[in-house]
């Protein structure tokens, strides 16, 4: 700090940042973006490994053999759903009961800000079915969920009879210490929402529900299962959850050891483990897996119902049973007993699951990067914000230094200078632009009933079209405000406010790369290079383009390529663009059901922010 | 049958308790009961009572005793075992002393692990055992069968062997049946060198929904995250026609701080208004909160009391050794006169059979009822133990480091000081320029 308070040394340094300003950024995006592409190789990968000792020295024998239950459970509950074209509740209360279970029902309705194309739904109800079953001997005060989650076509009936026959295998064994409640909720992840909320008795996203009658003490747990054919040939895993939340990585280790140990085989982000991590390939394989994680966890959608567990600090995930043309198959009594030793497991802790990582990346299965070794990528990039506004608070203070006192030692004067041209040219853009953000966030839900009464387009088309009208409006608006300008100092207004937003975009990074890494870093690495490289002089048209292709709409755009890319399944243009129009009505649509937070954060932070650069771009 | 049993109480009224005439107590007495009840649930439970009243040891064996068997009493939902002791006057002076011994153990019998998905039972399939021979010791060895539900018709249900006698009783304000079965009948045991006794549905049940009793209760945290929660307690009244006063009873420790004027009980979607509260907020460290509220329960409704609490932070030394596995929270007690049924006559404790004892009666239009709900676990915020030292250290030296140096830089400005040379000579020099208007050296 001595250094900074001597001004000669200060000034020595200041003159360093201002020369070698330019080449300091991109050294610094480089090296942030190969920090984040090496995360991949094994010196910063590690192999994980159980933390909590409860879950690891304890080997458990799984039991199950009910199968043939488990099949023929599946063949009636899809008999019976044929038949009454929705959940069938009488039969699911039937048939828990049947095996022993405590069961009570839950109705719930909602109905969604605009219809759901995807899904196809507007107004929902539906009922969910869940049983519990009691731990012997013990006061229910903890408890572990199963859920299987089914949605409006047929898939998950085999899901379903897997649960029932796993719950009356559960029920004759009496070593249970926690209450296992059995959820089978309608509607996916809205019954699971419904269910979850009324379970806590909270209510966050307007859901009408029904009460419920039974509780089993606070939940330390869940696993949902997701599984459409009595064979499968690998089980997927799905850890990301709303807003990008992850589930302790012992429950994952949890799920890897019942998969080594029953011989399953294990997918993440449908993408096989790397054998060899010796040589290039495993770690490409592994950034690949590594990649998709990141488009999965930075979308900030639930990748499954467990996701929604995590608000309620429940570790879940998911699994998923694929089944592809791969040679050997296994039953459902494999996955039968794997579903059982987690369980088992589960119900030895004595804690909450704590010990493991709660923020980590995973290029394998078997291999994390930790917080402590990913966070630097996104540091390295903020950083070149950091140097840039840096440059040119300095700029700032030297020419307002040459104004006023000429070449004389006024260390005192440069202030007000800077202070006056900032705050009266300031107020005007940065207002507009947040209105303009305001904007995207309300209209579109607002306005799509007088949109649809003028134009020929339904609610879900009205509001997205709202969307990308307003998104565009605002890159016509801003540039206009800038007139109350003092006209002394042409340079100073665009660099005081490229100064702010810079410093603001560095914030809203920063906080973003805290809670959801793979969100910050991905906007980070598209926004930042416009973001420094923005002024009103030099290549403007070149400059303009780099800007709209790098915005928040052009990110999530080149984001679902790269996804599909990676998926191996390319897009088409048409079918991107599509697919797109698909997002943007899902993520706001997340928004208001699930309380997804990526719309408000895009509309609300980043979007005004990418607005002050194109108003600091067009600046005249 | 049913003219032998006043007759029999009205014997037994004459050796009851406080009696002048108890001179002759019976000494060395041992009285043995099993009573044998389904539950709402669908279970079985099962209670034993030894009674014995002894002046020197006594050893036994065989009786209903046979019975307990370790490894099937601990493969059951709940069990509970109680020992009471007390000095029983031998005469009316009281001049010697009898003790007596009660030992009770009331087990619940899983029926659908026992029964493999049916509801029968038998004793062998209870406790892997049946009864061979009577205790010789005892004076009086019963095995009681509740055949309240099934008693009606006959056809449904069976019960193995068929009682020879009867007996009524008015059991937490219903009238109850149960089937006899005394060991000590040489009848009883000789027929079949054992006695086995078992319950056969004839039909199957259908699904109708458990006669429940008219008050329970359930209790649970709602809201999430680790600021702020709330303490909801669920009371049913499920009597069809009669409304009673329910006093809850609440003990919270201090570490969550409930806002008392939270406190709201709705009882079908009106407020409801407490007739008495009694509150002594906690003290940090000393003592826990105490909510007392005497409320009314509408007949045939749900009451729902609740009040929000704020999780406070502990120091760390205070946490216990596993504080990730949250921390326990008291059950509600609550207190009721449930009114009955049927008016209950006045008991006489001697002659009646043990287990009447496990049921006072207050007075004939009511029966006490003192129920508990579930414990609660709430998670308090709760730092990670592994990190504190390197934390602190960081925190420490972050803070140390740069806040003063950072405040000062962007509190100030530097200016650089000339050093003075030249002393007085040169201050003479600099008049004379001023004077001369010529910039100073």
């Amino acid at each position: 700090m001595g250094l900074l308070s001597d001004p000669v040394r200060r000034r020595a340094l200041a003159r360093l940042v201002l020369r070698l300003n330019a080449p300091l950024c991109v050294l610094s995006y480089v090296a942030g973006i190969a920090w984040f592409l090496a995360l991949a190789f094994p010196p910063l990968t590690q192999r994980t490994y159980m933390s909590e000792n409860a879950m690891g020295s304890t080997m458990v024998e799984e039991q199950f053999v009910g199968g043939d239950r488990a099949r023929s459970f599946a063949r009636d509950f899809a008999a019976y759903r044929r038949k009454s074209g929705a959940l069938p509740v009488a039969w699911l209360e039937r048939t828990m009961r049947s095996v022993g279970l405590e069961v009570y029902t839950q109705s719930f309705s909602r109905k969604l800000p605009f219809p759901d194309e995807t899904h196809e739904r507007y107004m929902v109800s539906g009922t969910n079915v869940y049983g519990i079953l009691r731990a012997p001997r013990a006061a229910s005060t903890e408890s572990l969920v199963f859920t299987v989650p089914c949605g409006s076509d047929s898939t998950n009936s085999q899901a379903v009879g897997l649960l029932l026959a796993l719950a009356a295998h559960f029920r004759g064994q009496i070593y249970w210490a926690k209450d296992i409640i059995f959820l089978v909720t309608e509607h996916d992840l809205l019954g699971t929402e419904a269910w979850l909320e009324a379970y806590h008795d909270v209510n966050v996203t307007g859901m009408q529900s029904s009460p419920l009658q039974g509780w089993a003490g606070a939940i330390q747990a869940a696993v949902a299962l997701e599984l459409s054919s009595d064979v499968v040939t690998s089980l997927d895993v799905a850890v990301e959850g709303l807003n990008g939340q992850l589930p302790n990585l012992d429950l994952l280790n949890l799920f890897q050891t019942f998969c080594q140990k029953g011989g399953l085989l294990c997918t993440l982000q449908g993408k096989l483990q790397p054998q060899d991590w010796t040589s290039l390939d495993g770690p490409l394989q592994g950034l690949q897996t590594l990649l998709l994680m990141v488009l999965q966890q930075a979308s900030g959608r639930p990748h499954g119902p467990h996701g929604l567990f995590l608000r309620y600090r429940v570790e879940a995930l998911t699994l998923r049973g694929i089944n592809s043309f791969r040679q050997y198959k296994y039953d459902l009594v494999a996955v039968g007993k794997a579903l059982e030793g987690m369980f088992r497991k589960l119900n030895h802790l004595l804690e909450r699951l704590h010990q493991s990582f709660f923020l980590y990346l995973l290029p394998a299965l078997s291999r994390f990067v930790s917080i402590g070794l990913y966070m630097p990528a996104a540091g390295f990039l903020l950083l070149v914000l950091g140097l840039k506004a840096l440059e040119l608070w300095m700029q700032l203070h030297e020419a307002g230094v040459g104004l006023e006192a000429g070449g004389g030692p006024g260390p005192s004067a440069p202030l007000p200078p800077a202070q006056g041209v900032g705050l009266a040219s300031l107020v005007a853009p940065l207002l507009v632009s947040q209105a303009m953000g305001l904007a995207l966030y309300i209209l579109p839900v607002l306005g799509q009933h007088v949109a649809t009464q003028h134009f020929p387009v339904g609610e879900a088309e009205a509001v997205v079209l709202t969307l990308l009208a307003i998104y565009v409006a605002g890159l016509a608006l801003p540039h206009n405000t800038h007139r109350v300008v003092s006209t002394q100092a042409p340079d100073r207004g665009w660099m005081a406010l490229k100064l702010v937003a810079l410093i603001y975009l560095a914030l809203q990074l920063g906080c973003i790369a805290l809670t959801n890494f793979s969100l910050g870093f991905l906007l980070a690495a598209t926004m930042v290079p416009a973001a420094a490289l923005t002024e009103p002089h030099g290549p403007r048209p070149l400059y303009a383009a780099l800007l709209v292709l790098t915005g928040p709409a052009a990110t999530l755009l080149g984001s679902l390529f790269l996804w599909r890319e990676l998926q191996e399944a390319p897009l088409s243009i048409a079918e991107g663009w599509q697919l797109f129009l698909a997002a943007l009505a899902q993520g706001v649509l997340e928004h208001y059901t699930y309380g997804a937070l990526l719309f408000p954060l895009l509309a609300l932070g980043l979007y005004p922010c990418w607005l002050l650069f194109w108003n600091v771009l067009f600046w005249k | 049958m049913a003219a032998a049993m006043p007759l029999a109480l009205v014997v037994l009224l004459l050796l009851g308790p406080g009696g002048p005439a108890r001179a002759e107590s019976p000494r060395d007495s041992l009285r043995e009961e099993l009573v044998i009840t389904p539950l709402p649930s669908g279970d079985v439970a099962a209670t034993f009572q030894f009674r014995i009243r002894w002046d020197s040891e006594l050893q036994r064996e065989g009786g209903l005793s046979v019975l307990l068997k370790a490894d099937r009493l601990f493969h059951t939902r709940y069990h509970s075992q109680a020992v009471h002791i007390r000095p029983i006057c031998r005469n009316a002076r009281c001049t010697s002393i009898s003790w007596e011994l009660r030992q009770t153990l009331s087990v619940v019998f899983d029926a659908f692990i026992t029964g493999q998905g049916k509801k029968d039972w038998s004793l062998f399939r209870m406790f892997s055992r049946t009864l061979t021979e009577p205790c010789p010791l005892a004076s009086e060895s019963r095995v009681y069968v509740d055949i309240t539900n099934y008693s009606q018709d006959n056809e449904t249900v069976e019960v193995n062997p068929p009682p020879t006698t009867t007996y009524e009783d008015v059991i937490l304000g219903t009238r109850r049946t149960y089937a006899v079965y005394d060991l000590l009948d040489t009848a009883m045991i000789n027929n079949s060198r054992n006695l086995n006794l078992q319950l056969k549905w004839k039909k199957p049940p259908e699904n109708e929904a458990p006669p429940v009793p008219f008050l329970h209760a359930q209790r649970y945290v709602s809201g999430y995250g680790l600021q702020k929660g709330e303490l909801s307690t669920l009371l049913y009244n499920t009597h069809p026609y009669r409304a009673f006063p329910v006093l809850l009873l609440d003990s919270v420790p201090w570490y969550l701080r409930l806002y008392v004027h939270t406190l709201t009980i709705t009882s079908k979607g009106k407020e409801n208004k407490p007739s008495y509260i009694h509150y002594q907020p906690a003290q940090d460290r000393l003592q826990p909160h105490l909510l007392e509220m005497l409320i009314q329960l509408p007949a045939n409704s749900v009451t729902k009391v609740s009040i929000q609490f704020e999780r406070a932070l502990l120091k760390w030394t205070e946490y216990t050794p596993d504080p990730n596995h949250g921390f326990y929270i008291s059950p509600s007690v609550l207190s009721a006169l449930v009114p009955s049924m049927v008016a209950a006559k006045p008991v006489d404790w001697e002659g009646s059979p043990l287990f009447n004892t496990l049921f006072p009666v207050s007075d004939g239009s009511s029966y006490f009822v003192r129920l508990y709900t579930e414990p609660l676990l709430v998670n308090l915020p709760t730092p990670d133990f592994s990190m504190p030292y390197n934390v602190i250290c960081l925190t420490c030296t972050v803070v140390a480091v740069c806040y003063g140096s950072f405040y000062n830089l962007l509190t100030r400005t530097f200016h650089i000081e000339e050093p003075s040379t030249g002393g007085l000579a040169k201050r003479l020099a600099n008049l004379i320029r001023r004077a001369r208007g010529v910039p100073p050296l």
